[in-house]
């Protein structure tokens, strides 16, 4: 027998130990620990979701944020009030222009200006066109998920259209930094109406498309329906919000219900989506709806948009009294809060995001007990998160 | 040892050569159609884009950008991974694809093996890819190549059954196993008298061909049955750890297979390399078969690709129900009714 040199020795029993770890896995009843991210194709981001499997079965998940931590919370501390907004615009960056919303209506709250009805209206038609370009990826993103490769490019195709109208009036696509405190920064450029309306029904075929090519598909029902169930008292309990609550059947949306006087939805006439089930497939169907209700909004917003000043009188240099506001609106993902306190300096003294999908997915090793491998990725998905939002 | 190929009389290394040479053009001109025609172009117009179009006209020699790229990638094999069986598991898969190729007739004279029981043995070793694909699984050390080669095995196996089932039928009517004898059956054959077209098995074994279809987007794990690649839960399945040239073989084994297997089921039902109408003896059909043939795999090829861009894909249990409790029992009562009928005509 020839001489092993010391590092083939090494080599050889550093493999042995490597076989026994893995056969210790495997073998004993502790089962085999996966690691899902930070990354991985599913996480669309950097989430890490950490499964304990028996065989291909869950026994037990743990979601572990915080690989995409940016620190906005502290940097909005060393910025003046108009910097902030194009930090947080980052937060969830598929709707950017709601992300701006409840913090501009906070710093209005404390400083007790009101934005003119005009603007009102123009910020109302953005935050529902974030929703819109937001949604519009989750619907494409969900047959990517589940292994259908075609929508996403479908969901690709007409998102352009919707960020090409957001570029056309804010010169940003997917950060807009366009809300301001007492208004807009700007006006609607000329023939913009027009073409957003032929935008929507373009967002509204999309829809229907959608729910051929994947709502209407025997797979698609058989891989969501009855799949990562949230019943409603668990749905609250965990602060879930936006969508994956009213999937659960809980009736409420803060566009309605959060009595908010900066947004101009109590002046159209749309619904509230819910559904019963609590399900992955009602989790995407209620969004489905959110999506062409969205539409219709933008519609109605459009045909019936006030004239006047889009800026309310507001001193050069902002300088928010002192006090605290908390305000919540319903963005893409969920109800998203800003919790604003003021010692009267050019920028906030602390600001406290409430973001959705923090709290969205901290449901996450609740629901995934006992589900599949794949099951995973459908919940994940229905669950939408994004990173950005998450680890803030 | 001298005999006849192609008509031509010629020595037997010479016979080799032309064999080989053969053998590695039935494989990889296919493969390469299938994908260029289908996953770069018909794909990209499915998802209303263009697709490559830089390199050559229509992107064509995108292919060989790609695989120029794929050589020259370094080859990476992990630190825990078992090198040997990690080195060999795609050459398993790829011999397969090759091995399947030899049993399929182009023309009457043109074959690589002419066996008797020729779609048995086809069946049988196109059967040994799941080994390679098992030992990728294992050998990677990687946990989501495990499960992506478990779930192979065990999705293969189900729906190996299937397949071979409804084979049976085919070979019931045809009352022989050698291809050559069932694409003369199918060119000779009548339909309940009427011999205007011959009869080929897609029209009496129409049930035979929806599951040989439903069977075959399984063993070539194509999207609605992709669960031991599926990319958006195991990253790559039993590929993820697999760089470079092994992968290059991975994916000409993938679509070479799909050749190969669209040419087993153009055989099988669509008549083969024989149109209606001509003569099977004639010298001219070892030039026309392998098109004809070709036309027939790429129809059929469209039919699997078609559904993998549309489809979402299955869940594993959801995946061995449709097997065992639809496509199994729905196989038997085919072959029943087939036997019934033979029977009685």
């Amino acid at each position: 027998m020839t001489a092993l040199t010391e590092r083939q020795q090494l080599a050889y029993v550093d493999a042995q130990a490597a076989d026994a770890r893995v056969n210790v896995e495997l073998e004993t009843d502790e089962g085999m620990i996966l690691n899902l991210g930070p990354q991985h194709p599913a996480t669309h981001g950097t989430l890490r979701v950490t499964a304990k499997l028996d065989g291909e079965q869950v026994v037990w998940a743990d979601v572990v944020p915080g690989y995409m931590h940016r620190g906005y919370e502290k940097l909005t501390e060393v910025r003046t009030y108009p910097q902030v907004t194009t930090l947080i615009n980052r937060i969830d960056w598929l709707g950017s222009f709601a992300n701006e919303v409840p913090f501009i209506l906070a710093a209005e709250q404390l400083m007790e200006i009101e934005a003119p009805p005009r603007a009102r209206c123009i910020r109302t038609i953005l935050f529902e066109m974030a929703r819109i370009a937001n949604l519009v990826i989750f619907l494409g993103d969900l047959g990517v998920q589940l292994g259908a490769v075609t929508p996403t490019f479908y969901a690709f195709r007409d998102r352009e259209h919707v960020l090409d109208q957001i570029e056309a009036v804010t010169g940003g696509r997917f950060h807009p930094n366009f809300d301001r405190i007492g208004g807009l920064k700007d006006d609607l450029p000329k023939g913009w109406i027009a073409d957003t309306k032929a935008v929507m029904a373009r967002i509204r075929s999309f829809c229907d498309e959608m729910e051929d090519l994947l709502f209407g598909n025997e797979i698609f029902e058989a891989r969501t329906r009855g799949v990562g169930v949230i019943p409603a008292e668990v749905a609250l309990a965990y602060g879930l919000s936006g969508a994956n609550l009213r999937a659960s059947g809980v009736d409420w949306d803060l566009r309605r219900d959060g009595g908010i006087s900066g947004l101009a939805h109590d002046e159209v006439d749309w619904k509230v989506w819910t559904h019963p089930d609590g399900d992955s497939f009602a989790r995407c169907w209620v969004r489905l709806q959110e999506t062409r209700e969205a539409t219709h909004i933008v519609d109605q917003l459009c045909d019936g948009l006030p004239s006047g000043p889009i800026m309310a009188k507001v001193p050069r240099v902002i300088k928010v009294p002192p006090g605290e506001a908390y305000v919540e609106t319903e963005n893409p993902l969920g109800a998203m809060g800003y919790y604003l306190v003021s010692k009267g300096d050019l920028g906030p003294f602390r600001v406290k995001i409430r973001s959705a999908s923090f709290s969205n997915i901290s449901v996450v090793p609740w629901v995934l007990k006992g589900v599949y491998v794949p099951d995973i990725i459908t919940i994940l998905a229905s669950l939408y998160f994004i990173l950005g939002d998450i680890d803030r | 040892m001298r005999s006849l190929v192609l008509a031509i009389e010629l020595a037997w290394w010479q016979q080799t050569v032309l064999r080989t040479i053969g053998v590695l053009a039935a494989v990889l001109l296919p493969a390469g159609t299938l994908v260029y025609v289908f996953l770069f172009k018909m794909m990209s117009f499915m998802q209303s884009r263009l697709g490559p179009m830089e390199a050559g006209p229509y992107g064509s020699m995108q292919l060989l950008a790609e695989v120029g790229k794929w050589i020259q990638k370094e080859d990476i094999i992990p630190w825990r991974a078992d090198r040997k069986l990690f080195a060999m598991a795609p050459y398993i898969v790829v011999m397969t694809v090759f091995l399947t190729y030899v049993g399929v007739p182009f023309g009457p004279d043109a074959w690589f093996a002419d066996l008797d029981v020729g779609i048995f043995y086809i069946l049988a070793v196109s059967s040994i890819s799941v080994l390679g694909i098992l030992i990728a699984g294992w050998s990677s050390a990687n946990k989501y190549s495990l499960l992506g080669g478990l779930r192979a095995a065990g999705q293969l196996i189900a729906y190996e059954l299937p397949m071979v089932l409804a084979v049976v039928g085919v070979v019931i009517q045809a009352e022989t196993l050698n291809l050559q004898g069932i694409v003369a059956a199918q060119h000779e054959g009548a339909i309940f008298g009427w011999d205007g077209i011959g009869n080929p098995f897609i029209l009496t074994q129409f049930v035979g061909f929806l599951i040989f279809l439903v069977a075959l987007q399984a063993e070539l794990t194509q999207t609605p049955f992709d669960m031991p690649v599926a990319e958006s839960e195991l990253v790559s399945g039993y590929m993820t750890e697999y760089s470079g040239m092994r992968f290059l073989l991975f994916f000409i084994a993938e679509f070479a297979s799909a050749g190969a297997f669209a040419a087993v089921a153009a055989t099988l039902f669509l008549g083969g390399w024989a149109l209606p109408g001509v003569d099977l003896d004639a010298d001219y059909m070892n030039v026309l078969g392998p098109i004809v043939l070709l036309a027939k795999i790429m129809l059929v090829a469209f039919l699997v690709f078609w559904v993998r861009f549309t489809y979402p894909r299955f869940r594993e249990d959801q995946l061995q129900q449709l097997a065992w409790k639809v496509l199994i029992p729905l196989s038997l009562v085919n072959i029943l009714a087939t036997m019934a009928l033979k029977v009685a005509y």
